[in-house]
């Protein structure tokens, strides 16, 4: 059981409101992730849900009941931090041990239990060290540890990655799909980073500026962004976007194309343009193509396309990718 | 190249930290050999540095005239109660002002640390006569009262600076994991604000143990501290440099055993935050 539902939530912090009333449902067992860019409000929306802050107005359920005024430690979430905030003077044990001991658990219990976690989550050697003799990839999982032996309605993940490199955050990012396809409760999983959104979540619910600008699975938010601020934050390479004279043939203000929705050829194609810079990832090339009364473009297309700076080549959008979006930037 | 002047500058900064280091050191030095010497050769010129005949006879003669553990006890208690004293009102204060800060806890800190720029003689009069009144003269209630007021500030200011380096994140995870208010304060606070506090409370005895303005004006022999009994040997029958210097002695020895043991924890606590 772990059903949370926002119902006209708003956050103000003295004169700034930095959350304006949302109203969000999030279903058992999903994984759903905040994104959008630094500053939007994400941590703030984790933190009322977890009751770290009080709102300024609306409701909090969680499994259909009102937690608005119930203190963090009997709201029964889980909570990993950006920071581990893991507690410096106590041993691996002692920290994923913690939650246990507070919810008054037998000596037993609390043995098996961190036994358990530690297997889970391959701490087994290092229960007896303390968090500044680990790495930053072991405190993540000591982390995780501590937040899983409670076996809490949900768990708040809030950029639990962001201080790990670049390797090691694509194998947490893995190893947390994974704890949530075994454990089956509700995650919420806050990240500035859309690639790791949209690599684990069941759901994503895009914010700006304390707003919600979309919600849904990744793919229809890659299929179908309701306006210009998805449609740019969500793919990489950037959805390229072009207004003026040819938006305006296709009847819109502006139009997205995104970068691998797009055709290359040496000799003919709908616009024509000049390489400008070519990125080669082995698996992919990324051109930027200067065109010629558009501006620059991305195309992303296949590794080994033979390509070199200053050639001039065609590009032609493939069939229904073109986004079309109105003044106000709303999809049409 | 770079290694022989890295070598060449490490030699000169070993050589200089330790002369400047033997200069600090030297008077205290100084004292204990002369508390050695005969009063004769105390004043010897030029001085005699280390071969001359040693004696304890300035010892015998210290401890023939006055009550060294009197003294010493009363040094205990005024320094180790008035730092206890303290620290149970400054821990909450610092911890509130820490935690959860208001507007005006910058001004309430300035306020309190404008307090210590205000010359103690300032206010000797209306102490010394309210000690008068209100029977405290020579007391080891009184001195202990004043000596916590005099050094509240700094046990405050101290114990601020170390609250604000305990990241709220912890606490907000203590809280996620189902702690009470008492139980966050037991175990996740208190462990981690004990160096901050041990280092205060060092630090704080020390200066109190040494504090001899308001031990010398407000107590005469009962209630005396060391500093006082340092003191009684410095003026009546002419200056016994030798006998002075035993008298130091005895009154610092404690203080820099017990310096000597805690001093990892003093520079622990005082450099705390500043290397992370
Ligand atoms: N305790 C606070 N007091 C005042 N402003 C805050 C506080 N916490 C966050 N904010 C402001 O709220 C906005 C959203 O912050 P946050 O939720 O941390 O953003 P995100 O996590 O998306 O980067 C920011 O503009 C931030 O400055
Ligand atoms: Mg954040």
């Amino acid at each position: 059981m772990g059903s949370i539902r926002l119902e006209n939530v708003s956050k103000s912090f003295g004169e700034a409101q930095v959350i304006s009333a949302l109203d969000l449902d999030i279903e058992d067992g999903a994984f759903v992730v905040f994104v959008g860019p630094s500053g939007c409000g994400k941590s703030t929306l984790l933190r009322l849900i977890a009751g770290l802050e009080d709102v300024s107005g609306g409701r909090i359920l969680i499994d259909g009941k009102d937690v608005t005024t119930t203190p963090p430690a009997r709201r029964r979430l889980a909570m990993v931090f950006q920071s581990y905030a893991l507690y410096p003077h106590m041993s691996v044990r002692g920290n994923i041990a913690f939650p246990l001991k507070m919810a008054g658990a037998g000596r037993e219990e609390i043995e098996r239990k961190v036994k358990d976690a530690a297997r889970i989550l391959n701490l087994e050697e290092y229960l007896d060290r303390k968090p500044r003799q680990l790495s930053g990839g072991q405190r993540q999982r000591v982390a995780i540890g501590r937040a899983i032996v409670r076996e809490p309605t949900a768990f708040l993940f809030d950029e639990p990655l962001s201080n790990l490199d670049a390797a090691l955050r694509v194998a947490m990012r893995l190893e947390i799909t994974q704890l949530h396809q075994k454990l089956k409760r509700t995650m919420i999983y806050v990240t500035h980073d859309q690639v790791e959104a949209m690599t684990m979540a069941d759901k994503i619910v895009v914010l700006n500026g304390g707003r919600i600008e979309q919600v849904g699975s990744p793919l229809e938010l890659y299929r179908n962004p309701r306006n210009l601020f998805v449609a740019g934050f969500i793919g990489s390479p950037r959805m390229n976007f072009i207004d003026g004279a040819e938006a305006k043939k296709l009847g819109a203000a502006t139009i997205g194309i995104r970068p691998e929705h797009l055709r290359l050829s040496a000799t003919e194609g709908l616009w024509k343009g000049r390489v400008d810079v070519a990125e080669h990832l082995g698996s992919d090339t990324f051109l930027h193509i200067e065109m010629d009364g558009i501006g620059p473009l991305t195309a992303r297309i296949g590794g080994e396309f033979p390509v070199r700076v200053g050639d001039t080549v065609h590009v032609t959008p493939e069939d229904g990718k073109i986004h079309r979006f109105d003044e106000k930037g709303l999809a049409l | 190249m770079a290694r022989a002047i890295s070598t060449r500058r490490k030699v000169t900064f070993t050589i200089l930290g330790w002369t400047i280091g033997f200069l600090i050191f030297f008077p205290v030095l100084w004292t204990v050999l002369t508390s050695f010497k005969t009063e004769g050769t105390a004043i010897a010129t030029p001085p005699q540095f280390l071969f001359f005949d040693w004696t304890m006879e300035n010892y015998v003669a210290v401890q023939n005239r006055s009550n060294y553990m009197r003294h010493m006890s009363n040094s205990i208690v005024i320094s180790v109660g008035s730092t206890l004293i303290g620290l149970l009102v400054a821990i909450p204060a610092a911890w509130a002002m820490a935690f959860s800060p208001t507007k005006r806890t910058k001004d309430v800190l300035l306020w309190m640390l404008s307090t210590k720029m205000l010359p103690a003689v300032g206010v000797l009069v209306p102490i010394y006569l309210i000690f008068r009144d209100w029977s405290l003269l020579d007391g080891l209630a009184g001195l202990t009262a004043v000596l916590t007021l005099i050094n509240l500030p700094i046990i405050v200011w101290m114990l601020y600076t170390y609250f604000r380096e305990i990241p709220g994140e912890i606490l907000e995870a203590a809280r996620m994991d189902g702690a009470s208010l008492a139980k966050e304060i037991v175990y996740v606070l208190t462990p981690m604000a004990v160096p901050g506090i041990a280092s205060t409370m060092l630090l704080n005895i020390i200066l109190a143990w040494n504090e001899a303005f308001w031990s010398l004006n407000l107590t005469a022999s009962r209630a005396a501290p060391l500093t006082a009994f340092i003191a009684a040997y410095s003026s009546p029958e002419g200056l016994f440099w030798a006998k002075l210097s035993a008298a130091s002695t005895l009154a610092i020895a404690p203080i820099l055993v017990l310096g000597w043991f805690a001093q990892r924890q003093l520079v622990r606590g005082l450099t705390f935050g500043a290397v992370k």
